[in-house]
């Protein structure tokens, strides 16, 4: 089965990497290109190995074909598939990367609906250097990447 | 050396001026944390960015106000867009002009959001003007022999 054999990649990977000290990985979701600039250059000046995707169903292909990050950094509204549901989606799929929303979004019940969707923290933007780095303290207390 | 002096001083009273009178916001300080000399024109490329989606978001605007069904869902979705990049580079008084312009697509009024799109227009062409100077500013003293002072 296609998933469980990305698992078990990316199991090879944690395992070998924890070795190695990699770099942690992250993915900007943002269908703005603006903002992917900014995160990506952010999460660049932290040292974390990043990719953009424009959406939800790029966010998802991507892993369907066996890519795994540490981090992705989740935009809420996006065209073809929005942050809500490509988080439903990936939770679905097994994956258990830190997923942080990132949005404009302010109101409480938008947020909850959010998160409810498996969200490990949310940001509203603009993102900034000090928001990158208390959501990057969640990665250590998941425990899922070794620094 | 002379010269090269009153160029920064000339850049340094520019740029607090545009966050005194709120054309910029603490963003945009972030933005200039992450130029380096490995990414030596990351402020202007962003901002370059912005002024290409901005125009293009004003364009979509105008069209969908001349409509004669307004779509108030798709305008609301693209000054949600504007409000977002404004946002995320610190041009704060285009931010402010999303806000009341999405208040007015929630009601449905479409003179109220006509008039945001003529406020909205001014204020993008005010920051991006003063942006440009910003950066030929820049441009003078790199040109002198200096380098763009960190933002405090």
């Amino acid at each position: 089965m296609e998933f469980e054999a990305a698992s078990k990649k990316r199991n090879k990977m944690v395992h070998m990497n924890q070795k190695l000290r990699r770099k942690i990985t992250a993915l900007v979701v943002d269908d703005d290109t603006t903002n992917r600039t900014i995160h990506s250059r952010l999460l660049q000046n932290l040292g974390i190995e990043n990719q953009e995707v424009r959406n939800g169903k790029e966010a998802i292909d991507l892993h369907s074909s066996g890519r795994i990050f540490d981090l992705i950094l989740m935009d809420m509204d996006m065209p073809i598939m929005n942050g809500i549901e490509a988080t439903k989606q990936l939770r679905a799929m097994g994956i258990r990367s830190t997923i942080a929303g990132v949005s404009t979004r302010s109101v409480k019940e938008q947020v909850q609906e959010f998160m409810e969707a498996g969200l490990d923290d949310y940001q509203e933007k603009p993102l900034t250097s000090a928001k990158l780095i208390s959501i990057l303290h969640k990665i250590s207390h998941n425990g899922s990447v070794v620094s | 050396m002379d010269g090269l002096v009153q160029f920064q001083r000339q850049l340094v009273d520019y740029t607090a001026s545009l966050f005194h009178e709120g054309f910029l916001d603490e963003q945009f300080n972030q933005l200039q944390q992450l130029q380096d000399e490995s990414n030596p024109d990351f402020v202007v490329e962003v901002v370059s960015l912005f002024f290409e989606d901005s125009e293009r978001l004003l364009n979509e605007l105008a069209k969908s106000l001349d409509q004669q069904s307004v779509d108030f869902k798709r305008i609301d979705a693209h000054v949600h867009q504007l409000k977002g990049s404004s946002s995320s580079i610190g041009a704060q008084r285009v931010q402010k002009v999303c806000i009341a312009f999405r208040n007015y697509c929630d009601e449905q009024n479409t003179e109220g959001c006509l008039k945001c799109l003529q406020q909205v227009k001014h204020e993008y062409s005010l920051v991006k003007t003063k942006l440009e100077t910003l950066f030929k500013l820049e441009q003078q003293v790199l040109a002198a022999g200096g380098s763009i002072p960190l933002p405090i």
